[in-house]
């Protein structure tokens, strides 16, 4: 059996004297869609942070792929493999949307530093970053700057440079927050095409993409796991119940 | 898809434009200032666009940039004068290069600690750093020449190659001339490479650069190196043009100066500087001989461009041709003449006040508060002069915002982008 | 033991000195993120302010009077430039501050020549204190000890103290926390700036006659105040204070220590004859160089500063 694509063992994250995760033990299967709910405050964003190394963890231990990834910078982790999108929309904003895409598919293409070659030479590159506008939906605002996109579109072009790359394992942070109907419906679609093939791990609020999505679902509660397993199992779980979902929960 | 030609029919148009400016431009200036005028601005052309790698381009505000032009600039001084010692020889044409591997070398030991924060740390440390350097060129006065420079002759041995000797200035005009146009043209390329658009995007947004693979510190530290190279260059430059090189060269003041000649010119466009160098360039020779008042107006345009168009001259040449595409210009034109009048009336006015202020300062010595300014003659001791000049000052201002507000008025407002594709 | 009593409370003074420019550089920063590159311009206007003053009516008018002028400066350069260039960002505010920093050097070389202008002690604060050995301790270094304490006690009162402290103390550590506290945040923003302004001004008060009141004083303290914060820590007042006397201290015993490293060999029994230029040079030739020396090596060894709590 091949290593767990994440494996959390006794994570620990403390902001001063308050322990905002609690000893986390989590396995994300390799190439299975994951979500990660809870109530507001328990911790779903900071988990995400603590396994990109956004933040560093207090304690406890982070293996990507079978590889301790525990203390290395972001970048080292984005080359191991992890990708992940953010809450609120991290773009660069003065760029145009195919250089935004195309900034991050350099380093995967071995591109690297180099300033010797153009980058309009580097075809690889280029076609790499039209296949991710057009995955996205986003070819006809190929060349305007990302900061005139409206809300929607910079938060499909957020999914493009998380999964351009083509990292194997894909952290999601609530890709449908501030979406109307229709949009979130959109966005769902978007994540079941490029979630084909990876390992994907997300924190959503929506419920119902929540169930749509995830073939495992892991609940947060202060910083603890109270329950993983599969969409049904969560449902009927009573602690799940009592603790978070409640009356809401039995209409999902 | 297809990999595009090397340069498209528009930017061999526009580079081989520039090209023929450059060789053609002594032949319409005869006299010798006028020369070494030209020769000044190639330098800070190459000075401006290295300084803005940092700032336009990777978001660093440097405060520090002169080190590297002045390191340059001593190395390459010491470098000729050991050719001129020895019978070494090293054709003088590359001389410009030991400024730029000293720019290069400095920018790898400065930049190592500079480039570890980014931000308003950066442009601290930047400040300490030339600082730094600024004090210790007088401890080490063996190498910075104490308050005299460092001096050398840049016509080495006998003739070179088809009798060029670099004597004539105008032979100097074009080996300055060569050098900055080889230097923009990579500039130029290095904005087109993964390293370049990565500068960018670490400049927009330095934790998400990090989260696509890429270490922001690592391209700050390159950008650092290869702008000291290009600054350095401009150094080398300086030190054979001028053929002597004091620690003004690395002081604040200049650290300074390239500051503005890149803002002004406008960071976000790469040709920006360009323009900045030239048109601060004649104005720091033209007005500094005309009137004692220089650094004023200077602080005042500086000020001006940060307040009203921090695009810099740059931006509101992209905005207008923005207009002129679109039609709008033709609607606008009659409102910009209008606007015209007020802006002369204020500009009067402000050059009236502080002609005003230095004649009646100066009077103690001079014995006279008379002075002329823009071919009027005034009385600077009288209360009426300056009562008119603060009247004239406020009519400016309020008729500029009038037609500031009518043009923003007559401008078409298209519809903000919205929906999705 | 004479050399070094003394060093040490000359050390302390231009120390503390020195925390009365960084600390009001560093609420500034750590409230607006704004870097006041005008900082030590305003410190400059201060002693012109004070000379001005003290020669219509007296050092006291001036001690009261100049800060307060500066303060009022201080709000309006807040009010009607830093404003307005706070919608283009921060490098616009820098360079704002930048570009006021070079006028402000101009307008008092028009207005109070390119010389140094007599601003001098008053004649009440003239004279020794005490003797210690041989060297004599001036009644004014000792005022000025007591008025930088007064400061520093007004301004840990205040923060501790008053509600607007409070506040202002909350934000040094989370700037995001300003924002969501729902005051008048601008309003703050144009009292803090006015506040460490005036601060500045009052070290340019004590401070100009002491050392030397000319146009070239603000470039002269300017960039050691920005090594100060560097080395203290962004956004931390005590490591701006200890910074501002580990720097004071140092370069005062660096100052009067006219050793080199081949002096301090001889010293030992070694005789060396040949030494490169660097062994050469006295700790004096050093001493204008060590701050930023000090801020390199806390760059590499210790990047967030002594106390710094913020990565940027």
């Amino acid at each position: 059996m091949s290593a767990p694509a994440l494996r959390l063992s006794g994570v620990c994250k403390n902001f001063g004297v308050s322990q905002i995760i609690k000893s986390v033990d989590l396995e994300i299967v390799q190439g299975e869609r994951h979500a990660i709910i809870g109530p507001n405050g328990a911790g779903k964003s900071t988990l995400f942070n603590l396994v990109s190394a956004r933040f560093p963890v207090s304690e406890g231990r982070i293996e990507l792929k079978g590889e301790d990834i525990t203390g290395l910078r972001p970048y080292q982790i984005n080359r191991r493999g992890l990708s992940r999108s953010f809450q609120i929309t991290n773009i660069f904003h003065n760029l145009s949307v195919f250089d935004n895409v195309r900034c991050a598919v350099l380093w995967p293409l071995g591109h690297r530093y180099s300033f010797f070659r153009r980058l309009s030479g580097l075809g690889d590159a280029g076609d790499r970053a039209d296949e991710v506008i057009d995955q996205i939906g986003l070819a006809r605002r190929r060349n305007q700057p990302a900061s005139v996109l409206s809300y929607a579109e910079q938060r499909a072009l957020e999914i493009g440079i998380t999964i351009a790359g083509g990292a194997d394992v894909v952290l999601l942070d609530e890709p449908t927050a501030g979406m109307s109907r229709s949009e979130t419906e959109e966005a769902v679609a978007l994540i079941r095409r490029i979630s084909a093939g990876r390992t994907l791990v997300m924190v959503e609020h929506d419920m119902s993409v929540v169930f749509g999505l995830a073939d495992r679902i892991s609940v947060l509660v202060y910083g603890k796991i109270l329950a993983t397993g599969a969409p049904d199992a969560i449902r009927q779980n009573p602690a799940v119940r009592e603790a978070y979902l409640g009356a809401s929960f039995a209409g999902a | 898809m297809k990999t595009p030609p090397l340069l498209n029919a528009r930017r061999l148009v526009f580079w081989s434009a520039y090209l023929a400016l450059l060789v053609l431009l002594p032949l319409a200036v005869h006299k010798g200032y006028w020369l070494s005028l030209l020769c000044q601005i190639g330098i800070n052309t190459v000075f401006a666009l290295s300084f803005n790698m940092l700032l336009g381009q990777t978001g660093l505000l440097s405060f520090g940039h002169a080190v590297y032009y002045g390191l340059g600039a001593f190395v390459t001084m010491h470098a000729l004068r050991a050719i001129n010692a020895s019978s070494l020889h090293f054709p003088i044409t590359l001389v410009p290069l030991v400024g730029g591997a000293a720019g290069l070398l400095f920018g790898v030991a400065f930049g190592y600690v500079t480039t570890k924060r980014a931000g308003t740390t950066f442009a601290m440390i930047s400040l300490g750093i030339g600082e730094m350097v600024a004090a210790s060129s007088l401890m080490f006065p063996s190498f910075f020449g104490g308050e005299g420079g460092v001096s050398s002759n840049r016509v080495v041995g006998g003739k070179g190659l088809f009798g060029i000797t670099y004597g004539p200035q105008i032979q100097m005009y074009y080996l300055i001339a060569g050098w900055a146009f080889l230097s923009i043209l990579a500039m130029y390329a290095l904005t087109q490479t993964p390293l370049g658009r990565i500068a960018n995007a670490v400049r927009d947004n330095p934790e998400r650069a990090e989260f696509v693979g890429y270490n922001p510190r690592r391209v700050r530290f390159l950008m650092m190196m290869l702008a000291g190279f290009f600054a350095g260059i401009a150094g080398g430059l300086t030190a054979l043009n001028y053929e002597i090189v004091t620690a003004e060269s690395l002081s604040a003041y200049t650290s300074g100066l390239v500051i503005m000649m890149a803002f002004v010119g406008g960071i976000g466009v790469f040709f920006g500087p360009i323009l900045g160098a030239a048109l601060i360039t004649v104005l720091q020779i033209v007005v500094a001989g005309a009137t004692a008042a220089w650094p004023v107006y200077f602080g005042l345009i500086f000020l001006l461009v940060v307040l009203y168009a921090p695009g810099g001259i740059a931006g509101i040449l992209l905005e207008q041709m923005k207009l002129w595409r679109s039609g709008e210009l033709r609607r606008l034109w009659p409102s910009y003449l209008l606007a015209l009048v007020p802006a002369v009336i204020l500009v009067g006015a402000v050059i009236f006040l502080v002609e005003m202020s230095y004649a009646l300062v100066n009077s103690s010595q001079t014995g006279s508060s008379e002075v002329r300014v823009l071919g009027f003659g005034l009385d600077a001791g009288r209360a009426l002069t300056w009562i008119a000049g603060a009247v004239a000052l406020a009519i400016g201002v309020a008729l500029l915002r009038a037609a500031a507000k009518r043009i923003a008025g007559d401008r078409y407002v298209p519809p903000l982008p919205q929906g999705r594709t | 033991m004479e050399f070094a009593l003394i060093s040490l409370l000359n050390g302390v003074t231009y120390g503390l000195l020195l925390f009365m420019l960084s600390s009001g550089l560093t609420l500034i920063f750590s409230m607006m993120s704004v870097l006041n590159f005008a900082h030590a311009s305003f410190y400059m206007l201060g002693a012109y302010f004070a000379y001005q003053i003290s020669g219509a009516a007296s050092f006291w008018a001036a001690l009261l009077l100049a800060p307060l002028l500066v303060g009022v400066l201080g709000a309006l350069v807040e009010r009607f430039g830093i404003r307005k260039a706070h919608r283009f960002g921060h490098v616009a505010e820098l360079l704002f501050t930048f570009g006021l920093s070079f006028l402000a050097i101009e307008v008092v070389q028009l207005v109070w020549g390119k010389a140094a202008v007599d601003y001098r002690v008053p004649s009440t604060l003239q004279g020794t204190l005490f003797t210690l050995y041989s060297t004599s301790y001036p009644i004014y270094k000792a005022f000025m000890i007591a008025v930088s304490v007064f400061m520093l006690a007004g301004l840990y009162s205040f923060l501790t103290y008053t509600r607007i402290g409070l506040i202002i103390q909350a934000a040094l550590s989370r700037p995001d926390m300003v924002q969501a506290l729902g005051h008048d945040v601008p309003r703050i923003f144009t009292l803090v700036f006015a506040g460490g302004t005036a601060l500045a001004g009052l070290a340019g008060v004590i401070g100009g006659n002491a050392l030397v009141t000319e146009p070239g004083m603000a470039d002269a303290v300017g960039p050691i105040v920005f090594v100060v914060v560097v080395v203290g820590g962004l956004g931390s007042l005590t490591g701006a204070f200890v910074a501002s006397l580990l720097i004071g201290i140092l370069q005062t015993f660096m100052v009067g220590m006219n050793y080199s490293f081949v002096d301090f060999a001889r010293e030992i029994g070694l005789d060396i004859h040949s030494a490169p230029l660097l062994a050469r040079l006295s700790l004096t030739q050093f001493a204008p160089v060590m701050p930023y020396l000090l801020m390199v090596a806390i760059l590499i060894f210790r990047p967030r500063g002594l106390m710094g709590a913020r990565e940027t």
